[in-house]
């Protein structure tokens, strides 16, 4: 196959993908998608959170499962990166620590896909003491 | 920080902060001239004379999340320690630019990184930002702007795998000829 170089190539190469399958109707609705914010400040990004980014969309492709990963700021929990925030349709949002390659593929196949909890979850909507009623 | 990709990625995610919606890179390698130098140019809101004079004090941060940032403080360290500089300029209102320099044979100029993987990522994770990427190569330039990808993918989201492996291949393949072609 020739590889993509120019504007041309890419229209051509678009053209191949459209045929080859149904091109995702839910992207106008991303609430109805998996969505993962990858924590990229400067703790993030040395911690490795593009290797784990790359891993998450590499993943989500071969299992099949529609998803959008973004990018997104330092959350504060700078000891647990790379953490990310998956939002699965349906429930409320998690944050996850300590996020690497490994991490990021059981993330996926096991809480994404199986419904499991695992470990490694940073309770962001822990309620303190004076906030339960 | 061991890689200038990173720290593009880094100085990235301040423009996006400071809501940019078009980010320009520009990499120049100049092998005549052992240079090379990385220009981070936004439109966001920009800084004040005051905001930049604090870059460098790790404890000023518009975060609040934490109380320190680094990325400056550290992205300058790559430039001097290898015998370049980094400069800041920015004015309120209409944007900031980040440029940073370094001896392109200098031992301790820290490796490029994967840019192409790491300029798609930002754009796919970004969808709706603007990025022109450019690179000069012994002065000849590859222009890569998300406005004409757009355009021809349409429909097609920047967030798909396969449209991510598309244009990963695009700009590397564009970079490695810009090297052959110069050589």
């Amino acid at each position: 196959m020739n590889k993509i170089k120019s504007l041309d190539d890419l229209r051509k190469m678009k053209q191949s993908l459209e045929h080859g399958m149904t091109i995702r109707e839910n992207s106008n609705s991303p609430e109805s998608l998996v969505q993962i914010r990858v924590a990229m400040a400067t703790c993030g990004i040395a911690a490795g959170a593009r290797t784990v980014m790359n891993t998450l969309i590499e993943k989500l492709e071969k299992e099949k499962i529609p998803a959008v990963v973004t990018q997104g700021g330092c959350m504060g929990y700078c000891y647990a990166e790379p953490t990310i925030e998956v939002k699965v349709p349906g429930k409320d949002p998690v944050v996850f620590g300590k996020v690497d390659s490994a991490v990021a593929e059981d993330i996926v196949v096991k809480y994404i896909k199986n419904g499991e909890l695992i470990d490694g979850i940073i309770p962001v909507n822990y309620q303190s003491i004076n906030e339960q009623k | 920080m061991n890689e200038i990709s990173l720290h593009i990625i880094d100085i990235i995610q301040n423009s996006l902060s400071a809501g940019a919606s078009l980010i320009r890179v520009v990499i120049e390698e100049n092998i005549v001239q052992n240079l090379l130098s990385v220009a981070i140019i936004d439109n966001g809101k920009g800084m004040t004379k005051e905001q930049i004079d604090r870059l460098d004090d790790p404890f000023f941060t518009s975060r609040t999340t934490r109380r320190v940032g680094m990325g400056i403080p550290l992205f300058r360290q790559s430039a001097e320690q290898s015998g370049g500089e980094l400069v800041v300029t920015s004015e309120p209102g209409y944007g900031t630019t980040v440029k940073a320099s370094f001896l392109n044979d200098h031992i301790d100029r820290p490796p490029m990184g994967d840019i192409a993987n790491t300029m798609v990522l930002m754009i796919s994770s970004n969808p709706d930002k603007d990025f022109v990427f450019e690179y000069i190569y012994n002065g000849i330039s590859y222009i890569f702007d998300t406005v004409e990808i757009k355009a021809v993918l349409e429909e097609l989201s920047l967030n798909d795998p396969a449209v991510i492996r598309m244009l990963t291949e695009m700009i590397s393949e564009n970079i490695k000829d810009l090297k052959t072609q110069s050589d």
